[in-house]
């Protein structure tokens, strides 16, 4: 017997009700696209100045305690961003229940993972080792 | 995952061809037909329209072919002068109204499909059983917890026109099966008409049950969905501006937080 779908019109719609989220996602994207304008214009304007630099003249470049400090920030603002934006696009296209969730969970694992991975490139750098 | 072509099933294809015996200013009418009646594809019937013994609205031309050569087709119509929202159809790529639609404002042949991403009842009537409930969902009425006033609810001019570009809305559903957005979801997402009507609720002086709109609206889908397209405010017969009305909603979201 075929799984018929004899729900109302209105039990369809109303489904498992109003999750009472999304507004943070959607501040936090907006709040790290204000941030990244800034920070990205920080940073290209730094690889433009240090190409062609000596790798100890790079490396002192970026171990300074603000240049560090703006560099996670930047990473930090990015990798949110990013997992929302991520996160978003996958609700859009991705309807089959059980997989949305794992790719879900593998978006947010890559992106943390990542920006976890630059922010201790930048610290080694800073602390030097 | 999203099913971007078609289903082979509803693949259209050439239909018949209605000649107009002895006209002289001709324009060809592209109709998409299908019935529930039998197993075939939809198909694209082309009706020759003698323009000089025809309204100057693709609706009056649709009428005269009901009326005149092929009583079969299939159509929803009412008032005829843009204020119910019954004929809404994509008109030459975009979704519109057929009575206020001119005939020459269409380049070439005259393409008239059903409204997108909905089902299809018979040939252009679309099935907007969801999208009914979807407005009936957000409660679309006057809601106060004060005891009734012996009058009435008083508003101020300037409440009142707060509601100017709001009110105008005629539910055609041309703005929310224009909405790439409510074609990938909308089964979850509540589209732009339906916003656009909570949003006037939301605007409303007198109503008393913000709080609770809010709460029923906050949602990564029923809300946040829109991705500010834009096809809602370009294709509204209307004129209105879905998408602003969204992105106020999207606002109170906020003031309330902060």
């Amino acid at each position: 017997m075929s799984n018929q779908d004899m729900r109302t019109p209105k039990a369809k719609i109303l489904h498992l009700g109003s999750a009472r989220s999304g507004t943070s996602d959607h501040v936090v994207q907006r709040a790290t696209a204000l941030a990244i304008a800034p920070l990205s214009v920080f940073f290209i304007v730094s690889v433009v100045a240090l190409a062609g630099a000596e790798y100890d003249t790079a490396r002192a470049y970026l171990g300074h305690p603000l240049v560090s400090i703006l560099l996670i920030a930047l990473i930090g603002a990015v990798v949110v961003h990013m997992r929302i934006g991520v996160k978003i696009t996958i609700e859009d296209y991705v309807h089959s229940e059980g997989l949305k969730h794992y790719v879900l969970l593998a978006n947010s694992f890559f992106s943390y993972g990542i920006g976890l991975a630059c922010i201790y490139a930048v610290l080694k750098i800073s602390f030097g080792s | 995952m999203v099913q971007f072509n078609l289903p082979k099933n509803s693949r259209p294809v050439e239909g018949k061809t209605f000649k107009a015996e002895g006209a002289s200013r001709v324009k060809n009418f592209r109709v998409y037909r299908w019935s529930p009646d039998d197993d075939k594809n939809p198909r694209i019937d082309t009706y020759e329209i003698d323009l000089d013994k025809c309204g100057p609205m693709v609706l009056d031309a649709l009428i005269k072919i009901k009326n005149e050569v092929d009583q079969t087709l299939t159509f929803r119509r009412s008032c005829r002068e843009g204020i119910c929202g019954s004929c809404a159809m994509n008109i030459d790529g975009q979704n519109t109204l057929a009575c206020t639609k001119g005939i020459d404002e269409c380049k070439g042949d005259v393409k008239i499909y059903p409204l997108p991403s909905m089902g299809v009842i018979k040939d252009l009537v679309p099935d907007l059983t969801g999208f009914y409930a979807q407005h009936a969902s957000i409660e679309p009425w006057l809601q106060t917890k004060t005891a009734e006033p012996v009058k009435e609810w008083k508003q101020s001019h300037e409440d009142r026109e707060k509601l100017d570009g709001l009110y105008e809305c005629i539910l055609c559903a041309c703005c929310t099966t224009s909405c790439p957005s409510y074609w990938w979801n909308g089964d979850r997402y509540l589209g732009p008409a339906t916003l656009l009507q909570a949003y006037r609720w939301l605007a409303d002086s007198r109503d008393e049950a913000k709080g609770e709109r809010l709460d029923n609206l906050e949602d990564p889908f029923r809300l946040y969905r829109c991705h500010t397209i834009m096809n809602c405010a370009k294709t509204c017969p209307k004129g209105l501006n879905p998408a602003k009305a969204i992105a106020e909603i999207k606002k109170m979201m906020v003031e309330r937080q902060a």
